[in-house]
């Protein structure tokens, strides 16, 4: 997802962002707003703020806008630092370490959990945003607060937004295929993609080490069979009849492919799909949004004939599905944590929010149940699969508990793997629940 | 090799300090001229190979320090990790196969370059260019050619109606395979020719006047005069292309990440992956540690053959 959505996109969804509020109205609603506060910014203070890199132009466009509002009212400096996320959790870590670095860092889901005791308490700001706007939705809370230790229940980071996947599929595809509307059953999806396959427009989903796409829907299709990694204690249960049937129906899935997803990554899906060979896949809003703006009647026309759809439930029957979150944190050595909180709830307030969220063009999704208003969902009906992104998701973690462990195994693909080496043949059904089992008690020793 | 001990003024009664002396006395000169040399290996060679060491035997994780816990990495990687085994599996392969046929390719490019021909000098530079060109872009370019979906092989295969679907490359793990393989010859070929043509043009052209005086026939001259004579070259451009094959990450990276299914991981992009993506950067150490013994063992034999007057000379003795 990274790497297709930053360059596919570049310039291309920023055109939401202009609905936003001008500068000048952003500078009063800011000067105002500091007045009230409960935070009152430390006065000519500094702070560093390290952020992943933008997905889509727009989205960082609007923050620029908040940041500039927020420095002018609070007579505070924010310097920006944009890194790609590989990078974010390495450097915080050593910040962490260290005691010297960034005052607030914007990493992804586990990071905060990795040195809580070395963040500031952010209850406040969350308990704040929580009341005012219609409370977090329950993933929040996960990635938010702290799970044992000396900041146990405590927020240590305010989860700003979701980035979610869903499924992209061409409508006239999926009507040829005998299917009016997208199954929300996983056999309904084995069905349409059988019948796909037959009609010669298939599906694909990436099996290679895409490490956005191949853990998102590989994860779905483990969870919504009802299997996990770990359970609530973090003790590894993936050997299960569940896994079992899971991978026997990827392996079903897969026989209805398009060759060659085994070696996909993040962008494969993408260019096929927009290329017009792939009629089914799971991806972020990237492909639709690269489609609209690319201003090719070629691929228009296929912005116009694809849409977007819940990834299918499955036998366990509940939504199961993998989004990234992105927290925000401050560190406890800031000599400005004040302003840091009071940036944050800001940001959050509505006034900054929206326009952010829209700038975001349907890329990233709010924590803040209120926020389902906002207009970047109902402006484009095809967008609106992506606002329950982050009611829909589970944790990283799954069952267990959010932390370092959990993101390892994400990041080292065991559940990626696991289905990859079934599906290629590579291993057996025991062998690669096997591996999988290994590797899992290896990372949850 | 020492300097006459400055004779001793009774006069003045004076008498060089230690310091003097140190700075003075031509062995310790030696020494102070070896610093920062030795300082730069230490620093930066020695240092960061024993830390590598050192971490392999700890539990370390990015940004946070670790236990030591002895052997357990290794021990886990090679009684368990079927990924590492694959990984030096295919590491050994890939060097193997790719160094051999780079050799052959590269000394039969070196023997028709050293002809006499037109544009000597042009075609000489022409056959550098896959070294020249930074090996991230011609790994990206071969992902594209040897894309699933994309490929201009699969393509033109298709239009003149030879094959009617396309060509797996990259997404079949013994073609991923194969396909990685040629990339690494494509672009370690060069590097072997021009240092082979180097060397084929320091034999004196008199020895091969003598030998088609006496009638030898063209192998005969390969083999009797200017294969012995190269040896020297062969052994030291082989030992290199051998550490940079074994050592590769770049390419592989840029094309397969590994994949797919672990296929294609050799043990760099092994260790990476378990080391800095997977945060987990004990046990990352302990798979790079693990390449040290096999690349020591291709030095020594190279280092061992140099030795040799036959490698040495080129001749028997």
């Amino acid at each position: 997802m990274t790497f297709s959505r930053r360059s596919l996109l570049k310039g291309g969804a920023g055109l939401a962002a202009l609905a936003g509020l001008s500068s000048e109205a952003l500078l009063d609603y800011a000067k105002a707003w500091a007045q009230t506060a409960q935070w009152k910014p430390e006065a000519g203070a500094t702070i560093n703020l390290l952020r992943w890199k933008r997905f889509v132009q727009g989205e960082e466009d609007a923050f620029v806008k908040i940041v500039a509002a927020f420095e002018k009212a609070n007579n505070v400096k924010i310097n920006v630092t944009n890194e790609s996320f590989d990078d974010i959790q390495p450097k915080a870590s050593v910040a962490a370490n260290t005691g010297v670095g960034p005052d607030i860092v914007w990493p992804l889901h586990v990071t905060p959990h990795l040195f809580p005791d070395k963040l500031v308490d952010m209850t406040d700001v969350a308990e704040y945003l929580g009341k005012k706007y219609g409370g977090w939705v329950p993933v929040a809370e996960l990635y938010g607060k702290a799970k044992g230790g000396a900041m146990n229940g405590k927020w240590i980071c305010v989860p700003v937004a979701i980035n979610g996947g869903y499924m992209n599929y061409r409508i006239k595809a999926m009507n040829d295929a005998g299917f009016s509307k997208f199954p929300d059953k996983t056999d309904g999806l084995l069905e349409l993609c059988k019948a796909l396959k037959a009609k010669g427009t298939p599906a694909g989903f990436a099996l290679g080490h895409a490490s956005g796409d191949a853990n998102a829907w590989l994860h779905w299709l483990l969870w919504s069979h009802g299997a996990f990694l770990v359970d609530k204690d973090d003790k590894v249960i993936i050997n299960s009849p569940e896994t079992a049937k899971a991978l026997e129906y990827c392996k079903a899935l897969y026989e209805t492919f398009i060759p060659g997803t085994p070696s996909w990554n993040d962008s494969n899906n993408n260019k096929a799909f927009l290329s017009g060979e792939l009629y089914l896949t799971a991806n972020g809003i990237s492909i639709y949004a690269a489609a609209k703006a690319s201003g090719d009647a070629k691929q228009l026309a296929i912005a116009e004939d694809m849409d977007h759809a819940f990834f299918p439930l499955g036998p366990s029957g509940k939504p199961a599905e993998l989004q990234l979150a992105f927290p925000l944190m401050v560190f406890k050595y800031s000599k400005a944590p004040q302003a840091c909180k009071a940036f944050t709830a800001f940001m959050l307030e509505a006034n900054q929010f929206n326009p952010w969220l829209e700038g975001a063009a349907g890329y990233l999704t709010h924590c803040l149940n209120a926020y389902d208003a906002n207009p970047v969902w109902t402006a484009d009906p095809k967008r609106a699969p992506f606002r329950e992104a982050a009611k829909r998701t589970l944790p990283i973690s799954g069952l267990g508990s959010v932390g370092e462990k959990a993101a390892t195994a994400v990041a080292d693909f065991v559940v990626v793997d696991m289905f990859a080496n079934y599906c290629t043949g590579r291993e057996d059904l025991k062998g690669a629940i096997a591996q999988a089992e290994r590797q899992a008690k290896r990372i949850y020793r | 090799m020492t300097t006459p001990a400055s004779p001793k003024s009774g006069g003045t009664g004076h008498t060089a300090s230690t310091w003097e002396r140190l700075q003075s006395d031509r062995n310790w000169l030696g020494f102070w001229f070896m610093v920062p040399a030795a300082f730069f290996l230490l620093f930066f060679l020695a240092y960061p190979l024993g830390k590598g060491v050192w971490m392999s035997l700890t539990d370390i994780k990015i940004g946070r320090p670790g236990q030591f816990v002895g052997l357990e990495n290794y021990e886990e990687l090679i009684l368990y990790d079927k990924t590492f085994l694959y990984a030096t599996g295919f590491t050994l392969v890939y060097t193997a196969i790719a160094s051999a046929i780079k050799f052959a390719l590269g000394l039969y490019l070196a023997i028709l370059l050293n002809n006499n021909m037109p544009f000597k000098s042009f075609i000489r530079s022409i056959v550098l260019i896959p070294f020249i060109v930074p090996t991230v872009l011609s790994a990206i370019a071969f992902w594209w050619i040897f894309d699933s979906q994309f490929s201009i092989i699969s393509w033109f295969l298709r239009k003149i109606n030879l094959i009617d679907h396309n060509i797996n490359f990259l997404g079949d793990p013994l073609m991923a395979q194969a396909t990685v393989i040629f990339c690494n010859i494509w672009r370690g070929v060069p590097f072997i020719a021009i240092t082979l043509l180097a060397g084929l043009q320091t034999v004196s052209p008199s020895l091969y006047e003598a030998a088609t005086l006496d009638g030898a026939s063209r192998w005969q001259i390969f083999k009797n005069i200017t294969y012995p004579l190269l040896t020297p070259i062969i052994a030291v451009v082989m030992t290199f292309s051998v550490l940079f094959t074994f050592t590769d990450f770049q390419l592989i990276w840029a094309m397969t990440r590994g994949g797919p299914v672990n296929a294609t991981h050799l043990m760099a992009t092994y260790s990476y992956q378990k080391g800095i993506l997977g945060g987990q950067l004990g046990e990352g150490s302990a798979i790079a540690t693990a390449m040290v013994p096999f690349l020591l063992a291709a030095i020594m034999v190279s280092f061992y053959g140099l030795q040799q007057r036959k490698w040495q000379q080129g001749a028997k003795e």
